[in-house]
């Protein structure tokens, strides 16, 4: 049922396509740089007493390593529209490997680049001054990157087989990715939101990626992160069966 | 023995069907083509045997096992080179080849070995380190006749394999083809053009608006015709010639205009000889002698009533006329 092998191959693929398009990498870490920069250098003294005393850039930090998962995440799922576009979703297809084993081998080689793509930033973070993170707290904020990729990868496969080519995707960036990225309390607290507002932000699986994120990098979160690691356990279960649902529903050709 | 089965296969997109209760076998060891025009059907039947889509109705097997439930052994059993190209061209073309052998589980030493003899046999050896997005067209398309041999398929598709390509590249995938032939893969290759179809193949299934309209040999397709022509260059005062020509039982018919006498035959390549021996005893100069065979477009044209050209044009002046109500609007 489960093809190691082709899982394993699927993921090398990723992995070669990703460390050669440099470009590609440093493009997607701008960004995330200049909403570190311009919002922390910008509003970090301005803001204080609605965090507590807590210091706004290292609020900041953990919500754009969880924007940078999200974005990333969500476009390797959407990616299978691009295999599709230039035919080599037919190859895949028409191997003789399950259609489990497919969704398997994009997930494991999208979580890891998303999960780089992450790093990455910490590391930049890290370089600002803005934050500093223990051994053990790095090793809880992977395991926050792993479900918060699972769970947009699933998302973003579910997403691209309602869309026949890549067209859609700026309408899904700015429609669903960004609102779900404000909610999340990435920027601000929740707290500070309207109730029905904040109301919205509990469904969002990014909510309780950021805030997992922020307890395991600086101490301070809304929730227990045990509470937050089972509901996004439950968010990346979910979406990968409904995205693999999708998948295999959709037609190869 | 049969390798592959076609029972009556619909396959419908919508309210638009593109094939209609086809039915076929192929022989094991076979070539066999699918000719006809864009549209008419081929790759929708490929993509049905390769286990891409679902025929609407019907039955196919492909080496043994159902295209619909026995999907997994089908695609162990074949090889698939598409009509458009299904490669990733950020990798190299030895990347290409490894990504497929590790999909079909082929172990380390099987796969090295093979990538190198295929990647041989296509001529792509020294760019077998090359990035593909760096290929020419024909270079990707012999890397992908390439890829479908890794893996040693039983039946092999090939969808349009020469679609665009120079003269020079068309003759060299032939060649492969026909070493494929020798091997003793069964092929299954959908084409357009006439002399693809006729150089090749064993068989030949016409396909036209989704129909199976003749299938058999490329010979006895054009037998069908009824026959070849022959034409001669005589003197214009040789009756006796032609009086004794008309007495021959092989002779369908003659016809004389001036110094040209016109007959047609079947197998006329074997009826020169006869012609000379009755020339030599009616002592009759033969200045020179042309034999026509019946092409493939001749046999197109009269089971569909239109060359592929035509319809191709009937279906971009539908297409002008759609464009153009979309542009009132």
């Amino acid at each position: 049922m489960v093809n190691l092998n082709a899982i394993y191959v699927m993921w090398l693929r990723e992995m070669k396509k990703y460390v050669r398009a440099k470009s590609r990498i440093i493009g997607t870490l701008i960004i995330p740089l200049l909403f570190l920069v311009f919002l922390g250098v910008g509003l970090g003294d301005l803001i204080g007493g609605g965090l507590g005393g807590m210091d706004y850039r290292s609020f900041l930090v953990p919500g754009i390593v969880g924007m940078s998962m999200i974005f990333s995440s969500t476009f390797s799922g959407i990616s299978v529209l691009w295999d599709r576009q230039f035919g080599f979703l037919k190859e895949i297809m028409v191997a003789p490997v399950s259609r489990v084993t497919i969704v398997l081998g994009r997930i494991a080689g999208g979580s890891t680049t998303s999960i780089i793509q992450g790093i990455l930033v910490l590391i930049i973070s890290l370089a600002l001054g803005f934050a500093s993170v223990s051994a053990l707290s790095f090793v809880i904020s992977i395991v926050f990157m792993i479900l918060i990729s699972m769970t947009f990868i699933g998302f973003g496969l579910v997403l691209a087989s309602k869309m026949r080519d890549m067209q859609g995707f700026g309408f899904i960036m700015n429609l669903i990715i960004f609102p779900l990225f404000f909610l999340s309390g990435a920027l601000f607290p929740i707290q500070n939101m309207p109730g029905w507002l904040a109301a919205v932000s509990y469904i969002d699986p990014l909510t309780y990626g950021v805030d997992g994120l922020r307890g395991a990098m600086i101490g301070i979160s809304m929730f227990p992160l045990l509470l937050d690691v089972a509901v996004l356990m439950g968010f990346s279960a979910v979406m990968i069966i409904l995205g693999s649902y999708f998948f295999n529903k959709s037609d190869a050709v | 023995m049969e390798s592959i089965i076609v029972e009556n296969i619909t396959k419908k997109f919508g309210k638009f069907t593109a094939v209609y209760g086809i039915s076929f076998n192929v022989e094991e060891g076979e070539l066999f083509g699918l000719l006809g025009p864009n549209g008419a059907g081929k790759t929708t039947t490929i993509n049905i045997l390769s286990t891409l889509l679902e025929p609407t109705s019907g039955k196919a097997k492909v080496a043994g096992f159902d295209v619909a439930e026995e999907r997994d052994n089908v695609r162990k059993s074949i090889g698939v080179v598409f009509q458009e190209p299904a490669l990733d061209s950020e990798l190299t073309g030895e990347e290409n080849l490894e990504f497929h052998a590790m999909m079909y589980g082929m172990s380390k030493e099987h796969r090295t070995d093979k990538i190198k003899e295929v990647l041989g046999m296509v001529e792509l050896s020294d760019k077998a380190k090359v990035i593909v997005n760096n290929y020419s067209g024909g270079m990707k398309r012999r890397l992908e006749i390439a890829r479908g041999l890794m893996h040693m398929p039983k039946v092999l598709f090939l969808d349009e394999p020469t679609l665009g390509l120079d003269a020079q590249t068309r003759r060299r995938i032939w060649d492969y083809i026909r070493q494929l032939k020798r091997i003793g893969v069964t092929i299954i290759l959908t084409t357009h053009y006439m002399d693809e179809a006729d150089s090749l193949c064993d068989r030949v299934g016409i396909i036209d608006k989704g129909r199976i309209v003749a299938l058999d040999t490329p010979e006895n397709l054009k037998n069908m015709l009824g026959g070849d022509a022959i034409s001669l260059e005589v003197c214009k005062e040789c009756t006796k010639f032609v009086k004794d020509l008309e007495k021959e039982k092989w002779v369908k018919t003659v016809k004389k205009h001036d110094g040209t006498v016109t007959l047609t035959t079947d197998l006329g390549e074997k009826k020169i000889p006869e012609i000379f021996k009755i020339a030599q005893k009616t002592n009759t100069d033969i200045e020179s002698i042309r034999l026509n065979k019946p092409s493939l477009e001749n046999v197109y044209l009269h089971f569909t009533g239109k060359t592929i050209r035509e319809q191709e044009a009937g279906q971009a002046e539908k297409n002008m006329a759609i464009m153009s109500r979309r542009m009132m609007r």
